[in-house]
C-alpha cells in the first residue's frame, strides 16, 4: 500500500483535521495505523518532532470515532468486533447520537463469569514520567475536541485523588493515561479483569528508556497480566532510535516458545542534526567536570540564541554551572535550573516558564531527558561527557521540535578525556551509529513484588502465573524453581529455616489458588508498589542561621538531597543546592535545616558520577581515536599535542590492549591502566586489584579510578617485581578475579550493602510505608545492612542475595563490563616502566586530590598539585 | 588498679581494651562485651534475641537466623573469658513472646551456655516480666560492688546500662564509618547493643547527653580485632 491508499483509512474528519493544520499524515502515522488495524503489535522508532506520539494515538482515535456495535460474544472483552471490520464513518452526521451511546447510559454485559461494561476502557498509554502522561492528555484532547469525537481521556497517576481513581474504576474513561506503578496498582485489585476485559490496546512510550531497568520489567509482567486478561489486545511501543530494534520488539508481544517479534515502522529520519565541538579559546582543564573554563564561551551563546537547554550529567554540575552563569550574567537573562531533587513546585514553574518562552536558558540533569514539549528550544548545549551516542542525540532533539529543521548542538567537554569522547560522540552522530542497549533478564525481586501484587487481586494458580510470567520477555528464561523460590520467598521469607507458616502472607486456599491471607497484606502491598528505589533522601528546609542554641522553625522547602550526602556534613558547612550557597545547620528528624551563607565561595561536595556510565560502544571508539593517528587531525590541537608527548614518553595501547604504566611519585609506586570502562567498572577493579597487590606483599596504600583509567598506589615497587619475574601483570589481571576476590569483597562492600537493600524494598522484604505510621522512617525499620550480614552467613543462596548479586553484576559494580574487559585484554597487557607520571595520567593522578580533599583551601592546594604534576610530565 | 586473680591464666587483650569505670578496672571487647576481672563477670546488653521473628509475626518476613547469630557471637566471647556470671542487662527478648518462640536448636545453645554459671536476666523495656523455660535468675536491676547494672541509664555514678544502643560516626578520606561503641567518662558507662538485628542510636543524640551532662565522654567504638576510642565531641551527628 502506498501512501495514498492507506490515507483512505484515515475517516474523513481525521483527513479535514490535518488539512485545517496544514499537515499532511506522515507516512509512519499511516502504517501503524494499517497495522494496529490488522490487529498487529508494533513497535514505531521514530526521532524526536516526528509525530510519534500522534501516530501511536491514531489507531485508536480512529476506532473509537466509529460507531459502537452491539456485543457478539459472551467472551469477557473481546464482544465487540474488532476494530479492523468496522468501517469508519464520517463523524458529523452521526455525531450526537454516538456520543450519547458513548457517554450516556452504558450498558451492563453479562459475560458469564462477571460483569463488563460496553465501550469500556479501549486504550491504556504508559509513560516513564508522571508529568508526561499529563501533558500528553492535554496534547490529545486538543485535536480530539477540534474533530469532536466523543472520547473521554483522563490520567491517572500518584497525584489523582481517591475520590477519581475510585470514579475510574466505576466507569472508566475510554483513554487511560499513567504510569508502570499505578498499572500495577490497578492490576492488584480483584476489579481487574472487569476493567481491562474491553481493552483494545496499549501504549507504551519511551519505551527504550523503560525496558533497561527494574521498571521496565514491572511493566513487562504488568503487559503479560493484560494480554491474559484482554485477549483483543493490540500494542504499541513508542521508542527512539536505538541500534538493535529486537528486544524492544519482543517486549511488546507474548513470547511463547522461541521468540515472537512485534512489527517494525521506522521513521523516516528528519534533518540530520547540526552537532559540533565548542572550539574554545581556553586552555583545556586537566580533570574535573565544571567545565569554568568555557563558561564565558556558553554565556555568550545563550545570549546570541532564543531558548537554550544547558544539559549536564548530575545535579552537582548543575548547581555549580548555574551559579557561575548567574556570575556572568550582566544582562540579567532570565536563567533556571531544573534538576530533580529541587522542590515540585519549583520545577513546574520552570517548565511553565519554559513552554511560554520566557526563559533564556535553563541548566538541567536529566530530569529533563523525556520527552515533554519544551517549546522553542534553538539550541542544545551538551556541558561534559556525552556518555552515549543514542543519549546525545536523544538530548538534542530537544531543539527544534521540527523535523524538517536540523536540531543544533553544542559539545562542550569539561577536560582533555572528554574532548576524546566527545570526538567519538560526533563521529557516531555522523556516522549514525547507537549504543547497543544491554537486554535484560528480569530481576527475581521486582517478580516477588508482582507475585505479591498478583494475589492482592484475582487469587491464581502457580502453573497458570508461571506461563503468564514466562510469556513477559524479560522472564522468558525463568526457571520453574526460581518462579518457586520467589513464590516461596512472598509466602514465608523462602529461608531454609522453616519458620515462619504461621506468618505467612500469602497462602494456597483448598482450590490451590495463592491468595493473600490478611487484607491488611494488600493495603501495604498498595503502599510499596514501585522499583524506584531513592537513596534515602532528607527535605531541605531554609531557616535563619541560629545565633543561639534554639533550633530555628519554620521555613520553606528548598528540595530533597540524599542522606549519604548530608552524612559528608559538619555543621557550618556550606554547599550549593538550589542555586544558592548554603549552610548546613542542623538535622531535625528526616529535614535538613539551611541557612543562607555569606561565603563567596562553598565547600564543593565531592563530584557524584553520574548514573550512566560511558557506553560501551563510545568507549570502543575512543579507544581506536587514540590507537589511529588519522583520526588525530579531528582533534583541537591541544588534545593532539597531549597524544603526541604520551606518545614519545609513554605510549598509546592499540583499540584491544590495555596499557599499565608503571612510575615512583613521592615516595609511592603507582600503578595506572587505561581500561576506558568507566567508573563503576573502574572502582571494582581498583578493590580487586588492591586485594591481590596486598597479597603479593606489595603494600597497596589506596586507588583512584575516573570514567577512562585506574590509578593504585602503594609502597612496594611493582615494576621491580615485574621485572625480577616475581609478578605477572596477566596474572594480576586475570579473570580469576572475578571468584573468591570477588566474593570476599561483596561481604564487607558497602555498594554490594547498598543494592541488597533496594533489592529488599522492592521485594517487599523491607516496606517503605506503613499504613497508619507517619514516623520517621528510622523507628520502624531494620537496617537491611545488618539482615545482609546475617542473611549472608545462614543463607548464602538466597534469593534475595542472588538479586542482589545480579544487580550489583550489572549495576553500581558493573562486573559484567569487567568481565568483559579481562577476557578482552588476555595476552595483550603492555607495560610501561616509566620514571615519572606520563601525560596520559594526569587526568586520574588528579582525582586523587579531589576525591578527599575539602575546604577553602582545597581550590589551592589542587591547582599547585596539578601544576606541579603537568610539569613532570610535559617537561 | 587490682590484680587479676591468680589462679587464672592471663588475660588475652587481643580485641579487647582495660579501662576504668567508677574506680573499677574492666575490659571492653571489640565484640561488643564488657568483662570484670575480679568478679569474673561478663556483660552484655540488648541481645533482642527473636527480633526477626517479632517483626515476622507483624508480616515482615526478616530472616530468622538472628538468635543463632547472636547466640554463636556470646558463645565466642563465653569461650575466651570463661566468666563465672553473666549478665544480660535487658531487651535481651526483644518482646514478650520471644522465649515461646525461640527455636528448639536455639534454646539448646542457650541452655549450654547457661550451664556451669550464673546466669541473670536484668529486666529490659521490651521484656519486663520473668519468664520460665529460658534458666536463670530474673532481677530489675543488679549491684556488684562499686558497680550497679541496669538497663536504662539514669546517669548515677558506677553505673553500668543499656538500652541506648550507642554507635559513633567519623570520617575520612571522603568516606563515613559508622560503628557500634562504648560509651563511657570513667564514671558510667553505656554498652553497645550485642543482638545481631539490634539496631544503633548516634552518641551525639541528646539521650546521652542527658546521660553524661556534657559531650565530655569517650565513644569506644568497636573495631575489626580492636577498640577505636574516640573522643565524642569529634564523632559527626547524624
Amino acid at each position: 500500500m502506498n501512501v495514498l491508499d492507506k490515507t483512505a483509512l484515515l475517516p474523513e474528519p481525521f483527513l479535514r483535521w490535518f488539512a485545517s493544520r496544514g499537515w499532511a499524515p506522515r507516512a509512519h502515522q499511516l502504517e501503524l495505523l494499517a497495522k494496529a488495524r490488522a490487529s498487529r503489535c508494533v513497535l514505531l522508532i521514530a526521532p524526536t518532532g516526528a509525530g510519534k506520539t500522534l501516530a501511536g494515538f491514531l489507531p485508536s482515535l480512529v476506532e473509537l470515532s466509529a460507531p459502537v456495535r452491539a456485543p457478539n460474544s459472551s467472551r469477557p472483552g473481546a464482544s465487540a468486533s474488532p476494530a479492523g471490520e468496522t468501517h469508519p464513518l464520517p463523524l458529523d452526521t452521526e455525531h450526537r447520537s454516538r456520543q450519547s451511546a458513548l457517554l450516556g447510559a452504558r450498558r451492563l454485559i453479562s459475560t458469564g463469569r462477571s460483569l463488563r461494561r460496553e465501550g469500556g476502557l479501549h486504550t491504556l498509554y504508559i509513560s516513564p514520567l508522571k508529568a508526561l502522561a499529563v501533558d500528553i492528555a492535554r496534547n490529545l484532547e486538543r485535536p480530539v475536541a477540534e474533530m469532536g469525537l466523543p472520547i473521554r481521556i483522563e490520567t491517572r497517576t500518584g497525584d489523582t485523588p481517591a475520590s477519581k481513581r475510585q470514579r475510574q474504576r466505576r466507569d472508566p474513561p475510554h483513554i487511560l493515561l499513567t504510569t508502570p506503578e499505578q498499572l500495577a496498582l490497578i492490576l492488584a485489585s480483584p476489579d481487574a479483569p472487569y476493567l481491562f476485559g474491553s481493552l483494545k490496546r496499549v501504549v507504551l512510550d519511551e519505551l527504550h528508556a523503560l525496558v533497561t531497568s527494574k521498571r521496565g520489567d514491572l511493566l513487562s509482567l504488568a503487559l503479560a497480566r493484560l494480554f491474559t486478561l484482554a485477549p483483543d489486545l493490540g500494542s504499541v511501543g513508542l521508542s527512539a532510535t536505538v541500534a538493535e530494534p529486537d528486544d524492544l520488539r519482543r517486549f511488546l508481544v507474548p513470547q511463547q516458545s522461541g521468540t515472537a517479534l512485534a512489527d517494525l515502522v521506522v521513521a523516516q529520519g528528519g534533518a540530520p542534526p547540526d552537532v559540533t565541538m565548542l572550539d574554545t579559546a581556553e586552555r583545556l582543564p586537566w580533570a574535573g567536570h565544571s567545565a569554568h573554563h568555557a563558561l564565558g564561551e556558553i554565556y555568550r551563546l545563550i545570549q546570541r540564541h532564543k531558548t537554550t537547554l544547558v544539559f549536564v550529567n548530575t545535579r552537582s554540575q548543575a548547581e555549580s554551572v548555574f551559579q557561575e552563569l548567574w556570575r556572568l550574567n550582566e544582562d540579567a537573562l532570565a536563567i533556571a535550573l531544573h534538576h530533580g531533587s529541587l522542590d515540585v513546585a519549583q520545577r513546574r514553574k520552570v517548565e511553565t516558564a519554559m513552554a511560554q518562552g520566557s526563559l533564556r536558558a535553563v541548566v538541567a540533569t536529566s530530569s529533563l531527558d523525556l520527552g515533554v514539549d519544551w517549546g522553542d528550544v534553538d539550541l542544545v548545549l551538551n556541558v561534559g561527557a556525552p556518555k552515549g551516542a543514542s543519549r546525545l542525540l536523544q538530548r538534542i532533539g530537544r531543539a527544534n521540535h521540527r523535523m524538517e529543521e536540523p536540531s543544533k548542538g553544542v559539545l562542550v567537554p569539561a577536560n582533555r578525556f572528554e574532548v576524546l569522547e566527545c570526538t567519538a560522540a560526533l563521529g557516531a552522530i555522523a556516522d549514525e551509529a547507537q549504543d547497543t542497549l544491554s537486554s535484560r533478564t528480569g530481576s527475581l525481586d521486582v517478580l516477588a513484588q508482582h507475585l505479591l501484587g498478583s494475589a492482592c487481586g484475582e487469587p491464581f494458580l502457580a502453573e497458570e502465573l508461571y506461563a503468564e510470567v514466562k510469556s513477559a520477555a524479560p522472564y522468558a528464561g525463568l526457571a520453574r524453581a526460581d518462579f518457586d523460590a520467589v513464590l516461596d520467598f512472598v509466602a514465608t521469607g523462602g529461608y531454609a529455616l522453616k519458620a515462619y507458616e504461621r506468618f505467612a502472607k500469602i497462602r494456597q486456599g483448598k482450590d490451590g489458588r495463592w491468595r493473600v491471607s490478611h487484607p491488611v497484606i494488600a493495603q501495604r502491598y498498595r503502599m510499596n508498589v514501585g522499583t524506584i528505589v531513592e537513596a534515602d533522601m532528607l527535605k531541605v528546609r531554609l531557616v535563619r542561621s541560629r545565633a543561639s542554641k534554639m533550633i530555628p522553625r519554620g521555613g520553606r522547602i528548598l528540595g530533597e538531597v540524599e542522606e549519604y550526602f548530608i552524612e559528608m556534613l559538619v555543621p557550618g558547612d556550606t554547599f550549593v543546592f538550589a542555586g544558592e550557597i548554603l549552610k548546613y545547620e542542623t538535622l531535625v528528624e528526616d529535614e535538613v535545616y539551611v541557612s543562607r551563607a555569606t561565603a563567596e565561595d562553598p565547600k564543593v561536595p565531592a563530584y557524584e558520577g553520574g548514573k550512566f556510565p560511558l557506553s560501551t560502544y563510545l568507549a570502543d571508539r575512543v579507544r581506536k581515536i587514540i590507537s589511529h593517528r588519522e583520526e588525530w587531525r579531528r582533534l583541537p590541537d591541544q588534545i593532539r599535542e597531549w597524544l603526541e608527548i604520551q606518545e614519545s614518553r609513554s605510549l598509546l595501547p592499540g583499540p584491544r590492549e590495555l596499557l599499565v604504566e608503571t612510575f615512583p611519585r613521592a615516595n609511592k609506586q603507582y600503578l595506572v591502566c587505561y581500561p576506558f570502562e568507566g567508573r563503576l567498572a573502574h572502582q571494582t577493579l581498583g578493590m580487586l586489584l588492591t586485594r591481590r597487590l596486598e597479597r603479593a606483599r606489595l603494600r597497596p596504600l589506596g586507588f583512584v579510578a575516573n570514567e577512562y583509567a585506574l590509578a593504585v598506589w602503594g609502597l612496594g615497587d611493582v615494576a621491580q617485581k615485574v621485572e625480577r619475574r616475581e609478578l605477572s601483570l596477566a596474572a594480576l589481571f586475570d579473570e580469576d578475579m572475578l571468584g573468591d576476590d570477588l566474593e570476599a569483597w561483596l561481604a564487607e562492600s558497602a555498594l554490594m550493602k547498598r543494592t541488597f537493600r533496594v533489592c529488599a524494598i522492592i521485594a517487599g522484604l523491607i516496606e517503605r510505608r506503613f499504613p497508619g505510621k507517619e514516623k520517621s522512617r528510622r523507628e520502624v525499620t531494620i537496617s537491611t545492612d545488618l539482615v545482609y550480614d546475617v542473611l549472608r552467613r545462614h543463607q548464602p543462596g538466597h534469593i534475595l542475595l542472588r538479586a542482589a548479586r545480579a544487580d550489583a553484576a550489572a549495576g553500581l559494580l558493573d562486573i559484567r563490563r569487567l568481565g568483559d574487559m579481562l577476557s578482552r585484554i588476555r595476552g595483550r597487557i603492555i607495560h610501561q616502566a616509566l620514571d615519572h607520571v606520563s601525560p596520559l595520567a594526569v587526568p586520574v593522578m588528579l582525582e586523587i586530590g579531589r576525591e578527599s580533599v575539602y575546604g577553602e583551601a582545597s581550590e589551592v592546594v589542587l591547582a599547585e598539585a596539578e601544576a606541579q604534576l603537568v610539569k613532570e610530565a610535559m617537561e | 588498679m587490682q590484680a587479676p586473680s591468680a589462679v587464672l591464666p592471663p588475660l588475652d587483650m587481643r580485641g579487647a581494651a582495660q579501662i576504668t569505670v567508677a574506680g573499677v578496672a574492666v575490659v571492653i571487647d571489640c565484640a561488643g562485651a564488657l568483662y570484670w576481672p575480679d568478679e569474673r563477670v561478663l556483660a552484655v546488653a540488648d541481645l533482642h534475641l527473636e527480633k526477626g521473628s517479632s517483626f515476622a509475626a507483624r508480616g515482615v518476613l526478616l530472616p530468622p537466623y538472628d538468635t543463632a547469630a547472636t547466640l554463636a557471637r556470646l558463645a565466642l566471647v563465653i569461650a575466651r573469658y570463661a566468666p563465672r556470671a553473666v549478665i544480660a542487662l535487658g531487651d535481651s527478648f526483644h518482646d514478650g513472646h520471644g522465649p515461646v518462640r525461640i527455636a528448639a536448636a536455639d534454646r539448646a545453645a542457650l541452655v549450654a551456655l547457661q550451664r556451669g554459671r550464673d546466669w541473670i536476666w536484668i529486666a529490659g523495656n521490651h521484656d519486663p516480666d520473668p519468664v520460665s523455660a529460658i534458666g536463670g535468675n530474673f532481677v530489675a536491676a543488679l549491684a556488684i560492688g562499686a558497680l550497679a547494672f541496669r538497663h536504662e541509664p539514669s546517669g548515677e555514678a558506677g553505673e553500668i546500662a543499656g538500652h541506648l544502643h550507642p554507635m559513633a560516626r567519623v570520617s575520612g578520606r571522603g568516606r563515613c564509618i559508622t560503628r557500634r561503641c562504648f560509651a563511657s567518662d570513667g564514671a558510667r558507662l553505656v554498652m553497645p547493643a550485642f543482638g545481631a538485628f539490634a539496631g544503633g542510636l548516634n552518641v551525639r543524640e541528646r539521650a546521652f547527653a542527658d546521660v553524661f551532662g556534657t559531650l565530655g565522654f569517650v565513644a569506644y567504638m568497636l573495631g575489626e580485632g580492636r577498640i577505636y576510642a574516640l573522643a565524642a565531641g569529634r564523632c559527626l551527628a547524624d
